[in-house]
C-alpha cells in the first residue's frame, strides 16, 4: 500500500526524496535552537500550505480564511486540555470534528447557493472574521485577553501531552508534513483527485462527465479543513498562548497561502519548496539586515515584499515547476 | 415503441423570449439525428434541456423510458447521455489522456481500468500519439475530437454533439464525419447532433429536425428537409437547392 504510493516515481527522484528525508531527520542533531525554530516554522507552513492546496490547488476553491481552521483546532484542543485535562492527541479528534463541521457548513452554504470564485473567497474571509470577533467574546477560552496553556517544563519531553522542547515539536511537524505529502499524493492519484482537477479546470465540463461536483467540492473543503486544524493543535501547544486577534486574523490566512503560491499551486512539492524559500528568506533577511547594521524597523518587510513581487512576476507558476524540470521530475507531483 | 429519446411538447422561455416552443420528436436507438436551424432558432436551448443544463417550462423528455427533464447535468450523464460543448471546454492544464481518463472514471471501477478505456476512446479519435500533451496545446479540430473522446469514455447510450464541426476545415469535417459514422456503425451508439455544417448533416444524419424561432418547421430525411419550402425560406436560402 505504502509502496504503491511511490509507483511511477523515477529512481533519482526516490534518491532525492530519501536524501531530503534523512537530512530533515538528522537536522536537530546539528541545528542550533534558532535554526530549529526556523525549521519548525518551515514545516508548519509546508503542512498548512499542503492542506490549503487541496482546496485551491487541486479542487480550485479559493479560501482566504484558512486561519479559521487553524484557530478552531488550536482552541478546541487547548480548551479541552486546560479545562478537562484531555491530552491533545485525544482532543485532536473533536478539534478535527469541529473544523470539519465548520468547513462543511461554509462549503454547504456556498456550493448549495452557487457562491463561487472570488465570492467564495470573500465568504471564507467573512467566516474567519466572524470567528475572530466571536472568540474575542468567548469567555470560556479567555476572550480577547487570550487563552494560555500551562508552560511546559522543558527538562523532559511528554509527547502524549505535547509538552516538551522544540526538538519534539520539530519531529511532530516533520511527521505531519511527511504524512500530508503522502496523503496528498495518494489523493491526487485517486478518482477523487482526478475529479478535483476536472472541477478546478472547468466545473461545467466536469458536470457533463457525470461528476457530482457539489459532493467533490465538499470533500475538498472538509479534508482541507480537517488537515489544517491538526496544525492548529500543534501550534497551540507549541506557542502556549492564543489570541483571537492574532490566530484568526486575515493576515494569518494570507501568510498560510503564500508558501503554496510561491512554490507552485496545485503541485505536491510546491508548499514545501515555498515554505523553505519564504521562511528562509524572511529569517535570512532579518539576520542579514541585523548583521549589516541597517536595522531600520520594517526594512525586513520591505525587502521581503520586493522578493515576493519578483518571484510572482518572474515565475508566476511558482518555483517548483521549473525546479522539477531541472531535476527531471514531473511538475505536478514530482513523481 | 422503443424510442431511446422522446421529447414531448417541450417549451422554454427566457424572460418572455420563447426559445423553444412546443417541440416534439423521438430518436430511435442506433440512429443519427440532426437538429438544424438558423442562429437563435433554439437549438442550443433544446440541447441544454436534454443535457440537464436547463429545466423545461413545459413538456417532458424521456430517455430509455424514464423522465429526465428535471435531472442535473451530472445525473443526465450518469443515466447515459454524453455531450460535447459548442465552445470547447477541455481541461486545459491536464493532458489529453487525463482528460479522457476523467470521463472513463464514471463507469470504470478503478484508475487502471479507466486508463485502458481512455486508451480505447483515444484510439477511436486518433489522439493516441498526443495523449501526453496538455489539452491547451491542441488545435481546435483536435480539441473537438478530444471532447468526443472524453464524452465517449463515459460510455453513453446517447451522444449529444453541439456543433462539433463548427470552425473545422472541410477535410477536418470529413474526418470527424467518418469517425462518427464508424462509431455509430460499430457500437450502435445513438447520436444527436446540432449542426450548422450541412455537409456533415447530409453525410451523417438519417433524420433531420429543423427549428425556426423555437418551433419545428420540418422533419424528415436529410434529402427531404433540404427541399422543404419552409426550410429554404427561413434557413438555407433558395440557392441551396
Amino acid at each position: 500500500m505504502i509502496g504503491r504510493l511511490f509507483d511511477g516515481v523515477p529512481r533519482h527522484g526516490l534518491v532525492l526524496l530519501l536524501g531530503l528525508g534523512l537530512l530533515l531527520l538528522a537536522a536537530p542533531l546539528i541545528a542550533t535552537d534558532y535554526l530549529l525554530t526556523v525549521l519548525i516554522l518551515i514545516l508548519y507552513f509546508a503542512y498548512t500550505g499542503q492542506a490549503w492546496n487541496i482546496m485551491f490547488g487541486f479542487a480550485g476553491q479559493l479560501s482566504l480564511g484558512h486561519a479559521i481552521f487553524v484557530g478552531l483546532g488550536a482552541y478546541a484542543a487547548s480548551a479541552l486540555y486546560v479545562h478537562f485535562a484531555i491530552a491533545p492527541w485525544i482532543g485532536l479528534i473533536p478539534a478535527i470534528g469541529i473544523a470539519v463541521a465548520c468547513g462543511a457548513a461554509i462549503a454547504f452554504l456556498a456550493f448549495r447557493f452557487g457562491v463561487s470564485g472570488v465570492y467564495f473567497a470573500i465568504l471564507t474571509i467573512a467566516c474567519a472574521e466572524f470567528a475572530r470577533i466571536g472568540f474575542d467574546h468567548f469567555g470560556w477560552v479567555g476572550g480577547s485577553a487570550g487563552f494560555f496553556l500551562p508552560v511546559a517544563n522543558y527538562s523532559r519531553n511528554d509527547l502524549w501531552n505535547l509538552r516538551g522542547n522544540p526538538t519534539m515539536f520539530y519531529y511532530v511537524m516533520l511527521a505531519l508534513t511527511g504524512a500530508a505529502l503522502l496523503a496528498c499524493r495518494a489523493l491526487l492519484h485517486s478518482r477523487t483527485g482526478y475529479y478535483w482537477l476536472a472541477i478546478r479546470e472547468d466545473e461545467q465540463a466536469a458536470r457533463a462527465l457525470g461528476i457530482n461536483t457539489f459532493r467533490y467540492k465538499m470533500a475538498a473543503v472538509v479534508i482541507s479543513a480537517g488537515m489544517t486544524s491538526v496544525a492548529g493543535v500543534v501550534f497551540a501547544f507549541y506557542y502556549n498562548n492564543l489570541f483571537p486577534e492574532q490566530v484568526f486574523h486575515v493576515s494569518r490566512s494570507i501568510e498560510l497561502i503564500l508558501a503554496p503560491i510561491i512554490g507552485g499551486v496545485g503541485t505536491l512539492f510546491g508548499p514545501l519548496v515555498g515554505a523553505v524559500l519564504l521562511t528562509g528568506l524572511s529569517e535570512g533577511l532579518r539576520e542579514l539586515l541585523a548583521a549589516s547594521g541597517f536595522d531600520t524597523p520594517g526594512a525586513n518587510q520591505v525587502f521581503y515584499g520586493i522578493c515576493l513581487l519578483l518571484v510572482v512576476t518572474l515565475i508566476p507558476g511558482g518555483v517548483w515547476p521549473p525546479l522539477a524540470r531541472a531535476l527531471r521530475l514531473t511538475v505536478r507531483d514530482g513523481g | 415503441m422503443g424510442a431511446l429519446l422522446a421529447v414531448e411538447r417541450l417549451s422554454k422561455r427566457f424572460s418572455g423570449v420563447r426559445a423553444v416552443e412546443n417541440v416534439s420528436f423521438a430518436i430511435a436507438a442506433g440512429e443519427i439525428f440532426a437538429v438544424i436551424g438558423p442562429n437563435g432558432a433554439g437549438k442550443t436551448t433544446l440541447f441544454n434541456m436534454i443535457a440537464g443544463v436547463f429545466a423545461p417550462d413545459q413538456g417532458t423528455i424521456c430517455f430509455a423510458g424514464e423522465r429526465i427533464d428535471r435531472l442535473s447535468p451530472d445525473a443526465a450523464c450518469r443515466r447515459g447521455i454524453g455531450r460535447t460543448f459548442q465552445i470547447v471546454r477541455p481541461f486545459p492544464a491536464l493532458t489529453i489522456e487525463e482528460n479522457v481518463v476523467i470521463g472513463a472514471l464514471l463507469r470504470a471501477p478503478d484508475l487502471h481500468a479507466a486508463r485502458s478505456e481512455a486508451g480505447e476512446a483515444l484510439r477511436r479519435l486518433d489522439l493516441s500519439d498526443k495523449r501526453h500533451q496538455p489539452a491547451s496545446s491542441l488545435t481546435l479540430a483536435d480539441r473537438k475530437r478530444l471532447e468526443v473522446a472524453r464524452a465517449l469514455a463515459t460510455k453513453p447510450k446517447l451522444l449529444l454533439l453541439d456543433e462539433a464541426m463548427a470552425g473545422l476545415r472541410p477535410t477536418e469535417t470529413d474526418r470527424m464525419v467518418a469517425t462518427l459514422r464508424e462509431i455509430n456503425q460499430e457500437t450502435g451508439l445513438t447520436i444527436l447532433l446540432i449542426e450548422h455544417v450541412m455537409r456533415a448533416v447530409m453525410a451523417l444524419a438519417s433524420r433531420v429536425l429543423v427549428l425556426h424561432h423555437g418551433a419545428v418547421i420540418a422533419e424528415g430525411s436529410a434529402d427531404e428537409v433540404v427541399r422543404h419550402p419552409a426550410v429554404l425560406a427561413s434557413y438555407l436560402g433558395a440557392e441551396a437547392v
